[in-house]
Parts: structure tokens; C-alpha cells; sequence
């Protein structure tokens, strides 16, 4: 086990390689620069900019010096944002993408196994189809449109919670909300589909046979195996996650790394973009990590050696 | 030789008219009993025709600004509103100084009397045409002949200027149905085109890295995997940047981030084609590599493809929608749903309208993709069912 997840990480090196390597010269050819504003700066300040940010050297040199400070943990400093690190950026933006996503995970975790098990036990009846019917429309509703509504709704017409901004819980309501809704419907088709056909699987039936009590049979022997897709899908779900949050962050107004990275594009903030790839980068491998180890954990058919 | 091919030609065809159904006249059966596929198809047939010609057959241009009626809500009553036509006219009127009489409001047209003291200047009429409420206005006498130049008193005639917003305006005052309007053809548009653009990137790919294998086929997946392993929304940013806002660089930027899927389809199906007798065969003729991907390979990949196709389309839109409403996407004057959507939601407070037509709209478009590909799918693909 040791030795893949050994294995593993030494096969992200050329990964996270190769992504930093295209995220640079993307950002770095794209038309303008972090220092092109309103009112042209002076000329001769411009050359200082240059010479203090090393982009008076070739390109390529450039790249090099990257890698050198990214080796070593050093993100650079930020354009945009004056006297801040990238890394000091992230010190205080990181925390609060991490707390939204996970929260929202663990809620879509819970209902959407919680609906889908319930749907799956009571097939074609109306709760089952109320399931389906509220997971179609949590699948095809996008994000950036729940959002909004969301914040009308509550934020605006009712009044109940603030309509963006960060700060107390009541803040993360509707963020988390919104975030957690189409994980809950993909979660929960998942697990619907998975526990139907493991209800009807040879173990399950066995153990009915031996006469254990139902809540026995489906809370252990039907969920267990019903959760592997559901695993298999934690994966996308954290790269989606992580894809909601620069919707979310923007339309709330939270002060996470996804409207960092925005922002960032826009701007031409070269460091804070080239951090952001990569730590989404290395959040995502790491995560495809956990649900392979994860997978062996609940399916032992499954080996790695 | 001849002779055989010709005597077998026409069996076949006979056997061909009474045999049964091929695979595409059994899936359009299969489509055409799937009820909420055929409704989504009509839907969205019905929105096609509103991207396409709506814009030339609402009255306004989706760029054209009332600065009168800036964030109007939504309504099937014309503006301006009967209560305010008086009033406005008569402000208009008071800047001539002269003495205004009876103002009388009859259908579209205004008539009010009016008199001084010298003979009427007819330059007055400026005064009234300047209002974007009320246009071709005329001095008349009593009997609706024009005014002579002596004349001390007579009738200011004006027609009123009636517009509709059936979606309301947005805060700039442009009409909200011709904004919605092009929002539609844009996002449709993008949405095929970049599905097209995965569509050929990622066949050819796949195609390509299944039919030559070993090493070739190694490095090409490879490089799928590792920009698989970056999440698209970082992606597809940075070729928005890289590439600048234009409406065609768009769709090749969603196009290049999601013909990944469709490269790994595209290669999986390569690889049980290529070991078929008829590929042997082009090979043992000596066709080129690049004449059988062309002729062979490709062609027949298509089936699962197209599946997988109706199912991009929604997830293109989807990310154009969220690329236009993070600000990334198309520029002012133009539009699409998603910049729309954005428009919406930062003037809420006031203009719920702005959101909901553009919000509704987009879902609506969403939903009946999504239900035709499922059902395509199902009617092309039995074993899915």
C-alpha cells in the first residue's frame, strides 16, 4: 500500500510539471500585462517595474527562476494586490474556499446517500420519483443561477440571511447551499441506481436469508457496496466543487482563492493565477489519491500492488 | 466478374426494402415514442426559430438604448403610461412660453390648445420633438389645416411615441426580449460550434492514438490524462485570456477543453475497429494510415460519438453561460444568457425581472437538451436501458 501511494505521488511530479508548464506560457503570451492600467505609468518607472519582477529577461529565463522559487514554496508576489505574498493570500483565502467546499461536500454526502438509499427502497413509489424528479433539476440547474435566486429569495425579498459578504455562519448559508445542491442530486441518483441493484445481489440476499433485521441488511451490506460509485465519484465532485467556488466566491463576495483566481485572469496578476493552477492542481491529484485508497478500503477485491 | 456484381445488385436492394428497420429508422422510432424527448425537440425548435429571427421581428435592436425608460418592468401595456403623457407634454409645452389652453389625449395622437400674445413661432415645435415620448408634432388651426404664420392661437398636434417591453428593460434601458432574444442565438450558437470543434479535435485525437498504439497511443493519452487532472473552469479561463474575447475564440476555447472525453470514445472504439477484416484488408491494398483513419477508421466511430454530442452541447452552453457571467465571455453591446443572467443578478433589488426572464430562459434551453440526449441516447444506444 505504502509503495503505491508512493508510487502515486512520484507519477504527480511530471503532472503537476506539465500543468505549470502550460499554465505559465498561456498566461504569460496572453495580450497585456499586470501593469498596464488607465493612465500609461512613466516610462522610466515602467523599466524599474520590469527589472524588479525579472521581465526585462527572456522568457524562457523567467520560467526558470519560477521553478526555482516554486520549488522552494515561494508563490512570488502578488501584482494586483500590492505588499501581499501569493502565499500570504492564500494564508487567508485558502481556509475559507476549504471550509465552504467541505462543508458542502459533507452535506451532500449525508442527503444525497440519505434520498438516494430512500428513493432506491421505496422504487416507483412518489417518493421515489419526488427524489428523481428534484435530482433532474439539481443536475441541470447551473450553479450561477441558483446563486442568485437563492440570494433574492432569502437575502433580499425575506431578509433571513445576508445576501452576500463573509463573516458569521449565517453568511455561509447560502453558499454552501448553492454548492451543495447539484453534488446532492448527483449523489443521490448515484446511490439510488447503486443500492437498487445491490438490493438485489446475491450477499444481500443471503443475508436476508439469515434472517438479519432489514435495517442490518441495507445499512451495512447494501449501502457498503452501493457507496462505491459514490466514491469513485468524490474524485469530480471536488474538482467541481473547487469549480462552484469561483462562482460562488464571486457571486457572494468571499474571499477565496476562486475569485483570487478570477480576478487574477483578469488583471494579469501572473503569480496569483500560476498559484492558483497550482494548488487547485495538487488539491485535485491528491484527492484522486484519497478516493483510490478509499475504493480499496471498501471494494477488497480491488488490489494495488 | 461483371456480370456477377450486376446479377447480385438488384437482389440485394430487394432484400434491402423488405428486411428489417435499419439502426437509424429504429432509433427514430425509438426517439419518437420517448414523449418528453419529442417535447424537448419542439422546444427547443421553437427557441432555434427565436434565435434565429426573433431579433429581426421584435421592434427594438437588443443595442438600442430608451434612455426614458431605464429598468421598466416587465408588462403587456404599451409605454408611456396614459397618466404621465399629459403631464409631459404639457412640461414639454411650458418651455415655449406661451399659454397653454386644453390638453386633450386621443388614442396615439395629443392635441392641446394653445395661443400668445405675437404671431406663433412654428420653430416651437422643437420643443416637443426634443422628448423621446412624442414625435411628428405640427401646429393646426381649429380645423386641422397648418397653422398660417399671423396666426395668435392654435392647436399643438403630436403623435405619442408607444413602446413595448413585454420583458421589461434593463438598467442601461435597452429591451429586455430583444437582449434575451440574441442571448438565445449566441448561446446556441456557441454551444453547437464548440461542440463541433470537441467533436472534431477529439475524434481525430482519439482516432489517431488508437489506430497507431504502442508508444504514440502511450504519450497521446498521457498528455489527455494530465490536462484531465486540471479542473476545465482554470482551463478554459486562461485560453479566454490567452485567446481575448472574441465571439469565435470562445467556442474554440469551451471546444478545446471539452474534446477530452471524446478523445478516450473515440480511441476506445478505434481500438476494436481497427482489428476488423475490412481494415486488414484497406492495409493489404496498401492504403495510407492517413486513407484509412479518412475512410475507415473515423466513419465508423460516429455512432457513440453522436450520443455523446447531444450531451456536450448543454455542458458547452453551460460554459459559455459561465464564462459571459464571470465577465470572461462576450462583450458589450453583444450578449448572451450567461452575461445576462449577471446583468440580473447584480441589479436584483428592484428589477427581480432582469433576472428571472434570462434565468427561466436559459433552464428551459438546459432542460430540453438535456432530456433529447438522454433520449437519443436511450433510442441509439438499447443497451444503456
Amino acid at each position: 500500500m505504502l509503495t503505491y501511494v508512493l508510487r502515486r505521488l512520484l507519477g504527480a511530479v511530471p503532472t503537476m510539471f506539465v500543468i505549470v508548464t502550460i499554465a505559465f506560457f498561456m498566461i504569460r503570451l496572453a495580450p497585456g500585462g499586470p501593469f498596464d492600467l488607465e493612465r500609461p505609468l512613466d516610462p522610466l518607472i515602467m523599466q524599474n517595474l520590469e527589472r524588479a519582477y525579472n521581465f526585462d529577461k527572456p522568457l524562457w529565463q523567467q520560467y526558470f527562476i519560477y521553478l526555482g522559487n516554486l520549488a522552494q514554496g515561494d508563490l512570488g508576489p502578488s501584482f494586483t494586490r500590492r505588499d501581499f505574498s501569493v502565499v500570504d493570500l492564500f494564508r487567508v483565502g485558502l481556509p475559507v474556499s476549504i471550509q465552504i467546499g467541505s462543508l458542502s461536500m459533507l452535506i451532500a454526502l449525508v442527503f444525497g446517500t440519505l434520498l438516494g438509499a430512500l428513493a432506491a427502497l421505496r422504487q416507483n413509489s412518489w417518493v421515489d420519483y419526488m427524489v428523481v424528479g428534484t435530482a433532474t433539476f439539481g443536475i441541470t440547474i447551473p450553479t450561477f443561477v441558483i446563486a442568485p435566486l437563492l440570494s433574492l429569495l432569502f437575502g433580499v425579498l425575506m431578509g433571513w440571511l445576508p445576501a452576500g459578504g463573509w463573516g458569521t455562519w449565517k453568511h455561509m448559508i447560502l453558499p454552501v447551499v448553492t454548492l451543495s445542491l447539484p453534488q446532492i442530486a448527483v449523489v443521490a441518483r448515484l446511490t439510488r441506481g447503486a443500492t437498487i441493484e445491490a438490493l438485489r445481489s446475491n450477499h444481500v440476499r443471503t443475508a436476508r436469508a439469515y434472517g438479519l433485521p432489514t435495517r442490518i441488511v441495507v445499512g451495512v451490506h447494501a449501502l457498503r457496496a452501493a457507496m462505491l460509485p459514490v466514491v469513485s465519484y468524490l474524485g469530480p465532485a471536488a474538482a467541481s466543487l473547487l469549480t462552484g467556488s469561483v462562482v460562488v466566491e464571486t457571486i457572494f463576495g468571499i474571499p477565496g482563492i476562486g475569485r483570487y483566481f478570477v480576478q487574477g485572469a483578469l488583471g494579469r496578476d501572473y503569480t496569483l493565477v500560476m498559484g492558483t493552477v497550482v494548488v487547485i492542481a495538487l488539491f485535485v491529484i491528491v484527492f484522486n489519491l484519497i478516493v483510490d485508497i478509499l475504493y480499496a478500503w471498501l471494494d477488497p477485491r480491488v488490489r494495488y500492488d | 466478374m461483371t456480370e456477377h456484381v450486376f446479377s447480385e445488385q438488384p437482389q440485394a436492394e430487394a432484400i434491402a426494402v423488405t428486411a428489417s428497420r435499419s439502426l437509424w429508422q429504429d432509433a427514430w422510432l425509438r426517439l419518437r415514442r420517448n414523449r418528453a424527448a419529442v417535447a424537448s425537440a419542439i422546444v427547443l425548435l421553437l427557441l432555434a426559430l427565436a434565435g434565429i429571427f426573433g431579433p429581426s421581428l421584435v421592434p427594438h435592436r437588443y443595442d438600442e438604448i430608451f434612455p426614458q425608460y431605464v429598468r421598466v418592468p416587465a408588462s403587456l401595456e404599451a409605454y408611456p403610461r396614459e397618466d404621465r403623457i399629459v403631464p409631459d407634454f404639457q412640461r414639454s409645452l411650458e418651455r415655449a412660453r406661451i399659454t397653454i389652453g386644453e390638453v386633450e389625449l386621443d388614442g396615439s395622437t395629443i392635441r392641446a390648445d394653445i395661443s400668445d400674445n405675437e404671431p406663433i413661432d412654428p420653430r416651437i415645435t422643437r420643443y416637443i420633438d426634443r422628448s423621446d415620448l412624442f414625435d411628428n408634432s405640427r401646429l393646426e388651426d381649429a380645423d386641422g389645416n397648418a397653422l398660417s404664420e399671423t396666426a395668435t392661437s392654435g392647436v399643438m398636434v403630436a403623435d405619442v411615441q408607444r413602446v413595448r417591453f413585454l420583458f421589461g428593460t434593463d438598467a442601461n434601458g435597452r429591451d429586455l426580449l430583444a437582449r434575451v432574444l440574441i442571448g438565445i442565438r449566441i448561446s446556441l450558437a456557441i454551444g453547437l460550434l464548440a461542440s463541433f470543434m470537441a467533436l472534431a479535435l477529439g475524434v481525430t485525437y482519439g482516432a489517431v492514438a488508437g489506430y497507431f498504439g504502442g508508444r504514440i497511443d502511450n504519450v497521446m493519452m498521457r498528455v489527455v490524462d494530465v490536462l484531465y487532472s486540471l479542473p476545465f473552469i482554470f482551463f478554459v479561463i486562461l485560453l479566454v485570456v490567452f485567446f481575448g474575447r472574441s465571439f469565435v475564440l470562445i467556442f474554440i476555447a469551451i471546444g478545446f477543453t471539452e474534446w477530452l472525453d471524446m478523445a478516450r470514445i473515440a480511441r476506445g472504439q478505434t481500438l476494436t475497429i481497427k482489428r476488423q477484416e475490412y481494415v486488414q484488408a484497406a492495409e493489404a491494398m496498401g492504403v495510407s494510415s492517413a486513407g484509412i483513419l479518412k475512410r475507415h477508421i473515423i466513419p465508423n466511430t460516429l455512432g457513440p460519438v453522436v450520443v455523446f454530442v447531444t450531451l456536450l452541447v448543454p455542458k458547452a452552453i453551460l460554459l459559455e453561460s459561465l464564462l459571459s457571467f464571470l465577465g470572461l465571455g462576450v462583450q458589450e453591446p453583444l450578449t448572451s444568457l450567461g452575461l445576462l443572467i449577471a446583468e440580473g443578478a447584480s441589479n436584483m433589488r428592484g428589477a427581480i425581472w432582469l433576472l428571472l426572464y434570462p434565468a427561466v430562459t436559459l433552464t428551459v434551453i438546459l432542460f430540453a437538451l438535456n432530456f433529447l440526449g438522454d433520449g437519443l441516447r436511450d433510442a441509439l444506444d438499447p443497451k444503456e436501458r
